[in-house]
């Protein structure tokens, strides 16, 4: 016996909107089947896992915190993959935009560089450093790329290492509290060098603002601009591209100086407004968590934005987990895995048609 | 599995195999309605009809590719079901497709392993292909990966492909689109030794020429139905395309009578390195095409005709910028968008992934090639109601055959898309037209609106260059008509006063009677 693939003579808008919806009920089936194995009750862990976040205000803003930084990272990712460039090291530009931002707070510590000039520019500035050293972080897989044609899929995924690794060294080094008790932490951020609070006693700061624009500003490049048709075109038929008289390696180093810059700026974002200092992980894993986010949306910002709120509730929920059920934290990631695995078989359902064939070749 | 009876049943009346009745529906469409016809052992039956007419479908469900919603499929007389294409080639059907199925990081020697039985080693492979490419003059080089190879190279994979397996039932769709007119009657004499051996096949074809000059019996196909079965050597090309179509074909006016103007495309010794390890290099090219004139370039597929149409499109750049001259301006250094703006258009071999986006929208593709000049954007934006526009245009003045408003390029038929997007350039009135293959794959009427188009372009005082394999067509609408062997160009012969014999033997690389620019031809 052996199964075929049939194309589908039709493509379906329908069918292909509702694969991701299929692949995560079926992850979450599987994630239920898993919990039962641990000998633990599947109802109580759907309970603390999607109900409970969405029926207190203190959790639904935690998901719209941890949401922003998927949304904005998935959709610089969109950019690339759409251009079939495979960025796997959005974590690593994340970690260097928060870096990069985080060191003016540190620099403007306690009052420092603003005699002049005042405050108000630092955290804008914070931002633009932020964007600017996720992008610039980026180049050196699309250069690698352009210039060498190393495969972008290694070197932006070693980079995340050696991201995660400066860091380390840089709070515990040179940017480690001279007051804090030797532990690996810098000083806390200014309320100058702090994104603010939205609402009194809230989590919810201003980056998280950053999401929807984003998305809705990636959404009119997608559809109305000549940027936009180009990254597809050169994703979708790179010869046409070239026949189009556009250049790949120009759009290449573009997406991914879009996709460095925004997770540079969900870095910083995340630093300034969520952790307040620099410690010396300051991710959860939403780089890596970012692409499921990328495909679960369909690589259309509308769809990152909704898959940005489905993931971050797992993140959410899988804390309550931790606290309510004693549930490893690592049963999350495993989460997450699974709904990447399921969104790809999707994919490739609402494409091809599944034949068994009983007997061999001839 | 059907276990197939080796022996070929004797008498020429009771057919090989058959369809009896045979209906298929896609949903509501209707692809063949009631469909019935006999493939005797020793005949060549021709299958006619225009691009959507249902002869893929028909012979897809020969081949196991399809199943029948009606009616049924007869072996020597006895009514069989075809699960899978292997079923059909246990019994001894083989199919060439017009459409390659060929695994591009694979030799020519891997791909033809694939489809022999498990019990063929790899390493006979290479001797048997030597073979069959020595016995019908087919040039195959059994190690050379398939993403080297051009169209007409690799429709020679899938004739050899089938020949290795023996067939006794042998399905042709377009076999000889891309051969020399010598090449193509060394394949006839192939399929005259097949036919004279037993077996019965299939041939399905738009040049009428050779339908007459091969096929013992034709069927008529037009929008799903049978119209009718006629012996080809008694009509004329004209009455069998009128069949097909079910009215007249125009005649494209003749070539040859309009006044020309100023060269408005002039080539002088343009040297190409390939960019390939296997492509062709060009040597010292050098043409010159006037406004109102047609400018044909013959040859064999994989000569270097891919390549001379990237150095003067711009998608490869000449070392030299004097090399390629546009209306007085030197472009060898500039890009084709450069060269667009200079009121060059372009329409590449391929429709599907090169002339068109096959995942974007018609109207999009209007962009591909219109973005830089035609006001479809505007400060980076899109204009997408002028695209759509200019799509409708095109579409109406070409007509084109979609369904849906804006439907993905993929969508349509090889024949609609290529009046899409030859009709996409032809509107936006170039001064210069580079074509390469343009009606290629392409029915009958799609042809000649085609042809016509481009003849009213140069009776515009266009300069319309046409590489083509198709030496019907040079003949047809060129003024003059040069050979592209090897990646050298002969010198233009004037297409009236030349013959099809002196074209064939230039393209074989053989000087014949003619004078070859460079001096030195090649065998192939």
């Amino acid at each position: 016996m052996r199964l075929d693939l049939d194309a589908r003579p039709q493509r379906s808008t329908l069918r292909e909107i509702l694969a991701p919806v299929g692949a995560l009920i079926v992850a979450i089936l599987i994630g239920g089947v898993v919990i039962a194995l641990m000998g633990r009750s599947t109802i109580e862990a759907f309970d603390v896992y999607f109900v409970e976040p969405l029926s207190q205000s203190y959790s639904l803003q935690a998901i719209a915190v941890k949401a922003a930084p998927l949304i904005l990272i998935a959709v610089g990712l969109a950019f690339c993959y759409r251009a079939n460039l495979w960025n796997i090291g959005a974590e690593g530009q994340f970690i260097a935009g928060g870096a990069l931002g985080g060191w003016l707070g540190l620099v403007t510590h306690d009052g420092a560089f603003q005699g002049v000039l005042g405050s108000w520019w630092i955290l804008p500035a914070m931002m633009i450093l932020g964007a600017l050293g996720g992008l610039l972080y980026a180049m050196i897989p699309a250069l690698l790329r352009v210039w060498l044609n190393v495969s972008e899929i290694l070197s932006s995924l070693m980079l995340v290492y050696v991201a995660q690794l400066a860091l380390d060294w840089l709070v515990r080094g040179p940017w480690k509290d001279p007051e804090g008790h030797n532990l690996p932490v810098s000083v806390n951020l200014d309320p100058e060098a702090t994104l603010p609070i939205l609402f009194d006693g809230g989590s919810l700061h201003l980056g998280v603002l950053l999401a929807p624009l984003v998305a809705i500003v990636a959404a009119i490049v997608f559809s109305k601009t000549l940027f936009g048709y180009q990254v597809r075109l050169v994703g979708s038929a790179p010869k046409a591209a070239r026949f189009g008289g556009f250049n790949d390696r120009t759009i290449a180093i573009a997406a991914f100086a879009i996709s460095g810059g925004l997770a540079g700026l969900a870095g910083v974002a995340e630093v300034s407004g969520r952790i307040g200092q620099l410690l010396p992980s300051i991710s959860p894993g939403y780089g890596f968590s970012a692409i499921i986010v990328a495909f679960l949306g369909r690589l259309s910002p509308v769809g990152i934005f909704i898959a940005g709120l489905v993931l971050a509730l797992t993140f959410v929920g899988g804390e309550d987990a931790q606290i309510a059920m004693h549930l490893p934290g690592d049963l999350t990631l495993a989460f997450q895995g699974v709904l990447l695995i399921c969104v790809l078989a999707a994919d490739v359902l609402a494409r091809y048609r599944l034949r068994f064939t009983m007997g061999a070749r001839s | 599995m059907e276990q197939a009876n080796t022996a070929i049943a004797g008498e020429p009346e009771s057919p090989l195999l058959a369809v009896r009745g045979i209906t298929k529906r896609f949903g509501s469409f209707t692809a063949n309605d009631n469909i019935t016809l006999g493939l005797t052992p020793g005949e060549v039956h021709a299958l006619l009809g225009e691009n959507g007419a249902g002869k893929s479908t028909l012979v897809k469900m020969l081949y196991g590719l399809l199943a029948p919603t009606e009616g049924e499929i007869l072996w020597q007389g006895a009514s069989i079901k075809l699960p899978n294409p292997n079923a059909a080639r246990a019994l001894g059907i083989g199919m060439v497709f017009q459409h390659f199925s060929l695994f591009d990081n694979l030799t020519v020697a891997e791909n033809i392993a694939l489809v022999m039985p498990a019990s063929d080693r790899l390493q006979d492979v290479p001797g048997k292909i030597d073979g069959i490419s020595r016995a019908y003059g087919m040039g195959l080089e059994p190690n050379r990966p398939v993403w080297s190879l051009s169209a007409g190279e690799r429709q020679r994979i899938e004739i050899a492909r089938c020949l290795l397996q023996d067939p006794k039932v042998l399905i042709l769709d377009e076999p000889t689109s891309v051969l020399t007119p010598q090449e193509a009657e060394k394949l006839f004499e192939t399929l005259d030794r097949l036919k004279a051996e037993g077996r019965a096949l299939l041939y399905i074809s738009h040049h009428l020429e050779e339908v007459k000059r091969l096929c013992d019996r034709a069927t008529i196909l037009r929008l799903g139905k049978l119209v009718g079965t006629c012996d080809p050597r008694v009509e004329t090309p004209r009455s069998l395309a009128a069949l097909m179509v079910g009215s007249q074909i125009m005649e494209v006016r003749a070539a040859g009578a309009h006044t020309l103007g100023k060269d408005r495309l002039v080539v002088s010794d343009l040297d190409a390195p390939s960019p390939s390890l296997h492509g062709v290099s060009l040597k010292h090219v050098s043409l010159a095409v006037k406004g109102g004139e047609v400018f044909g370039i013959a040859g064999v597929a994989g000569n270097g005709q891919s390549e001379l149409f990237a150095n003067l499109s711009g998608e490869s750049l000449a070392r030299r910028p004097e090399a390629i001259v546009i209306d007085g301006s030197p472009v060898g250094a500039l890009g084709i968008s450069d060269r667009r703006a200079l009121n060059a258009g372009f329409v590449p071999e391929e429709r599907n992934g090169h002339a068109a986006a096959p995942d974007f929208t018609l109207s999009e593709n209007i962009v591909l090639t219109g973005h830089g000049s035609d006001g479809l954007t505007r400060l980076g934006f899109i204009n997408g109601a002028a695209a759509k526009d200019q799509s409708q245009k095109v579409i109406a003045a070409f007509d084109v055959r979609k369904s849906g408003a804006d439907p993905l390029a993929r969508t349509l038929s090889g024949g609609n898309l290529q009046k899409f997007v030859v009709g996409r350039e032809i509107l936006r009135e170039p001064a210069l037209l580079v074509i390469n293959q343009p009606t290629w794959g392409v029915d009958a009427l799609a042809a000649a609106t085609i042809r016509q188009a481009l003849l009213d372009l140069c009776a515009r005082g266009a300069a319309v260059l046409i590489i083509s394999q198709d030496l019907d067509e040079l003949f047809e609408i060129s003024d003059r008509i040069a050979v592209i062997h090897t990646g050298e160009l002969s010198e233009a012969l004037p297409a009236r006063g030349t013959t099809r014999e002196e074209i064939g033997l230039l393209m074989a690389g053989m000087p014949g009677g003619a004078n070859v620019a460079g001096g030195s031809a090649h065998a192939p």
